[in-house]
């Protein structure tokens, strides 16, 4: 995908952010290398925690944070560590960032803690954070890493809130909560249980590859 | 917790909540590696080998780390024993089988990375489970894996011949079928209460 929009020429004022490095290695995460939806990385968490929007944008902070930490230590040790042990260590950088950020959603808010469970123990083994120490931190220095992690991170919240925006919509009727259907509506249980996941998650990945069909064919 | 038989133990890991497809663990080489049946097979050995070792270091280092009273190295030290048996497992297939080994790519690697591994040991010490019952638990977890893996390979099989849409092609596919594998596994629901 990164290929084909890069080709065509480009004017306006993406082009602009495009063709300047540094905010491209922010956009470039948030829409055209997209973790969830491009990459299809890190599904297990963005099914599992997306069933209210609530959870998923909790979910997505709490990743981009400990994918920010992680981009930036790696990043700066990347002289350090040495090659054969590489994969250990940066599992081992990422668990104590996660570990931190369990006890301090618990600190914040236990309700919250409670309803995403073991997924946040489990954001540990997502491998989009893995993913980018190895093919991005590793690589380049400190500012980039940042940029990349945030918009990595953000584009990954933006995914599981698209996710567990349409799975609260017509599972419970709400957003955020808030009632937007009247009572009539009949809700679609569906959509909360684990095959709601996977339908939501097919559904939005046959819209992006609908689009980007009639994108190629123009 | 005490009055959870083995069986039942096993038959709820296993089917009524499914680590794929009902918890959404491992979904990762669920949707990688189930594209042949021999290779899922494998791959559902190898996942269910990595949990049972895992499985039974998990509550010998819970013990431990109730004991000297320090909780919070939990997940680093439960990542770092699934790590190494990660390691262990690739030099053994890599020694027997290089077919096999070249067959499972960086998926093989990436057992590491696999949710159901780490999800398994937080939920036994979650739940509180002695040793037997974590290694029936980590049984059942990795024999629901394996079947769920290679339910979806059958069918992928099968769909290589079939003319699918080109939109449709790819992971979107694959999502659709396991989103009819979860509704059909929501069927033993009943089971066991």
């Amino acid at each position: 995908m990164g290929n084909l929009t890069k080709d065509k020429a480009e004017t306006g004022f993406m082009a602009t952010l495009r063709n300047s490095p540094s905010t491209d290695e922010f956009i470039k995460g948030l829409w055209r290398e997209n973790p969830v939806f491009v990459q299809v990385l890190g599904m297990c968490p963005t099914l599992a925690v997306s069933n209210t929007a609530m959870n998923a944008m909790a979910m997505g902070l709490a990743t981009t944070f400990v994918l920010l930490m992680s981009n930036m230590l790696v990043s700066s040790l990347r002289n350090f560590i040495p090659k054969q042990v590489r994969i250990a260590s940066y599992i081992l950088i990422i668990a104590s960032f996660v570990t931190v950020t369990d006890y301090l959603i618990q600190a914040i808010s236990i309700d919250l803690h409670k309803s995403l469970g073991a997924f946040i123990s489990l954001i540990v083994v997502n491998c989009v954070i893995l993913g980018r120490a190895e093919a991005f931190a590793s690589k380049n220095n400190m500012g980039r890493s940042f940029l990349d992690g945030l918009g990595m991170g953000l584009g990954f919240t933006f995914a599981l809130f698209c996710l567990g925006g349409v799975r609260e919509l017509l599972g419970n009727g709400s957003i955020f909560g808030f009632a937007l259907f009247p009572d009539s509506f009949q809700e679609w249980i569906i959509m909360i249980l684990p095959a709601g996941g996977f339908f939501t998650l097919a559904a939005w990945l046959l819209f992006f590859n609908a689009l980007k069909e009639k994108r190629a064919k123009a | 917790m005490k009055s959870e038989s083995l069986w039942y133990i096993f038959i709820n890991a296993s089917l009524i909540n499914n680590f794929v497809l009902a918890y959404f663990l491992g979904i990762c080489p669920f949707l990688g590696v189930s594209g042949k049946m021999g290779t899922a097979t494998k791959m559902g050995g190898a996942v269910t080998f990595v949990m049972l070792i895992s499985s039974m270091c998990a509550y010998g280092i819970h013990s431990l780390l109730i004991a000297i009273n320090a909780p919070f190295l939990q997940l680093i030290s439960y990542i770092v024993v699934i790590a190494s048996t990660v390691q262990l497992v690739e030099m053994f297939i890599k020694k027997m089988s290089p077919a096999l080994f070249r067959a499972l790519g960086i998926f093989l690697p990436l057992i590491t990375t696999n949710c159901a591994i780490l999800g398994l040991a937080l939920f036994q010490t979650n739940k509180g489970y002695g040793f037997v019952e974590s290694f029936v638990y980590a049984l059942g977890a990795g024999a629901g894996f394996t079947f769920a893996l290679v339910l979806m390979a059958g069918l992928r099989e099968q769909l290589d011949f079939a003319d699918v849409p080109s939109v449709v092609k790819g992971a979107a596919l694959t999502l659709l079928i396991a989103g009819i594998l979860s509704l059909s596994f929501m069927g033993f629901a009943g089971l066991g209460s």
